[in-house]
């Protein structure tokens, strides 16, 4: 049998004023699978994200999350089941790599000595080393370092789902493949369930249990990794003629 | 210096401190609030601000003038100068509140509200702390500004360091005049490095 689903989406439509973003879309991500949704940009793909932890009114359709529809859920409840990651990490410039680690755990009133053993454990599970890292200030980590911490935040309360906008967008090739890589690690061994996107098919070819292409806010495709590079919809084949492009000029890293 | 000038230096510098004081203490308690509000609401906040700038660009010994005949608010005395020193002080704290809270990076706004914040814990631990310098410039800016133009208020009885000032012009005394203009510049570079000390100190990390 398989697992249940963690998210259902059923006919999601999204408008704002006369612009319709999302048209219709049917999603389910089960237990401990990654999906992720690839698209150009404007393809409604982080629309989709942000309306999953209420930070975008649906006009039509339901979101289930643990089998409660949406509208039931006390948003605030909900953003703490959820960890989410955006793509320069967003983290509080304020707060020390430990503080913004341990927030959800904080707000959710953790002893702090709970709290504080739980981002020693984070930071060690992201790369970090965390006595020299805990005291340190957004600041003064490098990119890459940044993502680290903000995934490492996204984990902390050990959300069911974790949602993901582009977290290496803006690193570069080597800092992203190390990333890339350290997620897969990540995932075999916490077993996270993640909702993903990117625009960059290389990366979804990597990381997805099944890829669910958007194309101007309708699913094109939803497929495992596998079957997609077979697939020819337009839009499929363009994502994966620029792969070859890609690989051609690059010829650097295998796919998939 | 003979003793009687010294004492009567002093207590008119004393006098034009309250009247800063009491002026910024005022301005504080409704604009900071007033920036925390209208920080959510852009249309008001248009409203509000361009307001608080026609304020600010009514000439100051006019503004003593036109506030002498109001009920209330007016008549002759520290309290009506402290009125329209008010209204000069809201423009900058409402404006460096609002600056520094609207200011604060939307990917961190977004970070806190999608990691499960309330709308006041938003507020409270991250734009306020992060809006916190901006506003103490705006303080500053105020604070200065409120200074030198309190020496106005002895023209309507405000009573402060203008006493000498307006004295000495009567008089064609420059030494009088700078009894009063030499204690209110010094009041204001000390409050203006004050300020930028603790503007440094609450700086975020």
């Amino acid at each position: 049998m398989p697992p249940p689903p963690i998210l259902e989406i059923r006919n999601l439509s999204c408008s704002f004023g006369s612009r319709t973003i999302l048209r219709d879309v049917s999603l389910t991500v089960s237990e401990g699978e990654t999906v992720v949704l690839l698209g150009r940009s404007g393809s409604g793909k982080t629309t989709l994200l942000k309306a999953v932890n209420g930070l975008v009114q649906p006009s039509a359709g339901a979101i289930h999350f643990e089998g409660k529809p949406s509208t039931e859920w006390d948003p605030i409840r909900l953003r703490r089941r959820m960890g989410y990651v955006i793509q320069d990490a967003g983290l509080f410039p304020h707060w020390t790599v430990e503080a913004n680690v341990g927030l959800v755990p904080r707000l959710e009133n953790w002893a702090p000595d709970k709290i504080a053993e739980r981002v020693r454990f984070l930071l060690d599970a992201v790369g970090l080393a965390p006595a020299e890292f805990r005291h340190r200030y957004p600041r003064q980590l490098s990119g890459g370092q940044k993502q680290r911490v903000g995934i490492a935040r996204a984990l902390a309360a050990d959300p069911p789902l974790l949602l993901f906008d582009e977290p290496f967008g803006a690193l570069d090739p080597i800092t992203r493949f190390e990333l890339q890589r350290h997620f897969l690690e990540l995932r075999n061994t916490v077993r996270k369930t993640a909702l993903f996107v990117t625009h960059d098919v290389r990366e979804a070819l990597m990381l997805a249990s099944r890829i669910a292409l958007l194309k101007d806010g309708a699913l094109d495709l939803l497929l495992p990794p596998r079957e997609f590079l077979a697939a020819r919809t337009p839009e499929a084949t363009a994502f994966l003629a620029s792969l070859q492009d890609r690989g051609s000029s690059s010829g650097s890293e295998a796919i998939g | 210096m003979n003793s009687q000038l010294t004492a009567e230096i002093l207590s008119l510098s004393w006098e034009h401190l309250q009247m800063v004081l009491i002026t910024i203490a005022i301005a504080i308690a409704v604009a900071l609030p007033g920036g925390i509000v209208l920080a959510r609401r852009p249309k008001a906040r248009r409203v509000a601000l361009s307001v608080a700038s026609i304020a600010q660009t009514i000439p100051s010994l006019a503004l003593f003038g036109f506030l002498v005949p109001l009920p209330f608010i007016g008549g002759i005395g520290p309290h009506t100068a402290i009125v329209a020193l008010c209204l000069y002080a809201l423009l900058p704290i409402l404006r460096n509140t609002l600056l520094g809270i609207t200011g604060v990076d939307q990917g961190v706004r977004e970070s806190a509200v999608a990691m499960g914040m309330t709308e006041r814990q938003v507020l409270w631990q991250v734009e306020l702390p992060l809006a916190v310098p901006s506003i103490v410039a705006g303080l500053r800016i105020a604070t200065v500004a409120t200074i030198g133009t309190a020496t106005i208020a002895a023209a309507i009885g405000g009573g402060g360091l203008g006493v000498f000032i307006f004295r000495g012009i009567s008089m064609v005394d420059t030494p009088t005049v700078l009894a009063g203009a030499l204690p209110a510049a010094m009041m204001a570079v000390v409050a203006d490095e004050g300020l930028e000390w603790i503007e440094r100190k609450l700086s975020p990390a």
